[in-house]
């Protein structure tokens, strides 16, 4: 039987991965990817839980965080699209428009 | 055998998230964040999470990660020697030394708290597709519709984002 602490804690890994990622980085599209990792760390959080408190909640949250991800996948990459049709770059460090 | 499966799930899904922050070409970093996907799905079935593994299977690897590399190719975008931030050494130490006080906590706390209804007995009995979508559709109505209405802005909003602008008046006449 494996113990819930254990799921919290590869989730915890995940989480840390995905917001170093999200941080060094410099590639927009690797950081939505590294948003992705922390996304699914939290799903595995919420249906852990869901089966060890025996709850179906974490499991809806789950799915409705897997339908928020894909809103932001497409969101963002529509984002990533324009911006690289205006400057030929995705290098979050040259997109500095709006420090105004 | 179930401790097997998990831990070869935790090793594979920890080492394929490192991969996918750590690999130059962005294509590779996208099959490695599929790998990722897939193993986190192997999670779901030992939770007794059938409906979530499938959902994770088709929308997650079906759908955002085909949009991924979707775009990566459209854009043929040439390999960045520095793809690291530049003071991104910077950013380790504190992230390390973090990151092992939350997994000592995290070990140590014994997560009580109330239990629900759905046991694994009672789930079994008519399938998890079967509770998920009862409670969906009674509890989480409202949520479920916000949800829907949700993607409906996220499509028109991609759509209005990524179309081509037309060109202005001045633009015509020159």
């Amino acid at each position: 039987m494996v113990p819930l602490s254990a799921y919290v804690a590869v989730s915890a890994v995940l989480f840390i991965i995905g917001l170093l990622g999200v941080l060094i980085r410099r590639n927009f599209i690797i950081v939505l990817m590294s948003v992705e990792i922390m996304l699914n760390a939290a799903n595995i959080n919420l249906v852990a839980f869901s089966y060890y408190l025996e709850s179906m909640a974490g499991q809806l949250v789950a799915l409705f965080i897997i339908a928020i991800a894909a809103g932001e996948a497409a969101i963002g990459l529509a984002i990533i699209i324009v911006v690289f049709r205006g400057k030929i770059s995705t290098n979050v460090d040259e997109m500095n428009l709006l420090k105004w | 055998m179930v401790v097997v499966f998990f831990t070869y799930f935790a090793l594979a899904s920890i080492i394929a998230a490192g991969l996918t922050v750590a690999l130059k070409h962005p294509v590779h970093c996208g099959l490695a964040l599929l790998a990722l996907l897939v193993h986190v799905s192997g999670f779901f079935i030992l939770l007794n999470a059938e409906f979530i593994w499938a959902m994770q299977v088709i929308a997650y690897a079906g759908a955002i990660l085909v949009l991924y590399l979707f775009v990566l190719m459209l854009m043929n975008l040439k390999t960045d020697d520095r793809y690291f931030h530049a003071s991104y050494l910077y950013f380790l130490a504190p992230a390390a030394i973090g990151s092992l006080y939350v997994l000592f906590l995290l070990v140590r706390s014994p997560f009580g708290g109330a239990k629900g209804d759905a046991t694994t007995v009672a789930i079994l009995q008519n399938g998890d597709t079967y509770a998920v979508g009862i409670k969906m559709f009674s509890d989480y109505l409202l949520q479920f519709e916000i949800v829907g209405v949700f993607l409906l802005g996220a499509v028109i909003g991609a759509i209005v984002l990524a179309k081509t602008p037309k060109p202005t008046n001045n633009e015509r006449k020159a």
